[in-house]
């Protein structure tokens, strides 16, 4: 059943691949950020899995902290978003 | 066990894929917004049921507690976010010219 | 009864970050004792008898629907997201909410951002600016009646 792990993998990193993309060719700032809210949520999946395949608790902590982490880069770069209204972002 | 873990991690790498794809494909700010929070919530969602099914089929019935708590964080969090962005995207002036409708305009800046 | 719930709430989260053992159980309480004295203060909401009944419809009544609405909504980005050309008809509309609480309203807001189509990006008073993918309805009512309808009869039992 192991080269089932490679088939979840490969769909997750063509997701991280795809944000990628969308994050050096966003023509503007949110749409960086948008793209890397989608790539840190493909993360936490990652680690997860990576959690049942080596087989250890302790990748589960590293995605709660994570997890946190994503929110609160979310929500901070979004106030900065707000604070820069000029037209030629 | 095994089976179910991996049908539900496959399910959950699809969604992946599929948020990844509407946020490269999609035209706008906001319809990016909408499919990148819509895919990856439900993508988490399926990896960690199937993270607790596979930790289940090898005994580790600690983890589902964990697993418990990030997907209800996720749940939690990740609209909240999308819709700061969203809102940060409408005041920086990044707004499409497709829309056909819109009634934020008319709000008045009443911040 | 606010001190009893935040206290349950905090060593809730805190058994099942660490596990269910008697160490771990012991010293959680002390914890969560510790912070229920700082931080009860600072909260305000509050608490009744009908709570249990209310949690039980939420948990019962109020997911499911919540987790059918969200695979109905994927399935709508998937059919989106993989047609050679994507059907848009975007537009932000404005939707009134009859909840008056806080939580409600963050219910709601969540539970719109994740129904098909729809992206809720401001709240105010009581109305809730939502982008919509695919604007149907003409009126104003009947964007509600297509948006917000069925959360928001579901979710004024548990709240109101």
């Amino acid at each position: 059943m192991d080269w089932l792990n490679y088939v979840v993998f490969s769909l997750m990193g063509l997701g991280i691949l795809f944000t990628v993309i969308r994050f050096i060719a966003g023509p503007k700032l949110s749409d960086r950020v948008v793209s890397l809210d989608t790539f840190n949520m493909i993360v936490i999946g990652v680690i997860a899995v990576l959690a049942l395949v080596f087989d250890s608790a302790l990748y589960l902590d590293i995605a709660i902290v994570y997890a946190v982490l994503a929110f609160l880069e979310t929500v901070v770069f979004a106030r900065y978003l707000e604070g820069k209204n000029n037209d030629n972002r | 066990m095994t089976i179910v873990s991996y049908i539900f991690l496959i399910i959950g790498g699809l969604f992946f894929l599929l948020g990844g794809l509407g946020v490269l494909r999609m035209p706008d700010t906001f319809n990016r917004i909408q499919a990148g929070t819509k895919a990856t919530t439900l993508g988490a969602f399926s990896i960690m049921i199937g993270v607790a099914f596979g930790a289940a089929a090898v005994g580790e019935w600690t983890w589902i507690p964990k697993l418990l708590i990030i997907i209800v964080f996720i749940v939690i969090s990740n609209p909240v976010g999308s819709s700061a962005i969203a809102k940060a995207t409408y005041q920086s002036k990044n707004i499409p010219d497709n829309l056909v409708q819109d009634d934020l305009k008319d709000r008045g800046e009443s911040k | 009864m606010k001190y009893v719930t935040t206290f349950i709430a905090l060593l809730l989260v805190y058994l099942l970050l660490a596990g269910f053992t008697v160490d771990e159980v012991i010293l959680g309480s002390i914890v969560s004792v510790v912070l229920t004295l700082i931080l009860v203060k600072r909260l305000n909401f509050k608490v009744d008898w009908k709570f249990p009944i209310k949690l039980l419809k939420f948990l019962f009544v109020y997911i499911p629907v919540f987790i059918w609405k969200l695979i109905l909504a994927n399935l709508d980005v998937a059919r989106r997201v993989l047609s050679p050309k994507i059907p848009l008809n975007p537009g932000i509309v404005k939707v009134k909410t009859n909840l008056k609480g806080d939580l409600g309203k963050l219910t709601l807001a969540n539970s719109i951002t994740l129904t098909p189509g729809t992206l809720s990006i401001d709240v105010e008073e009581d109305t809730i600016y939502v982008h919509a993918i695919d604007v149907k309805g003409k009126t104003e009512s009947e964007n509600q009646a297509n948006i917000s309808g069925p959360f928001e009869k579901i979710l004024g039992g548990i709240f109101e």
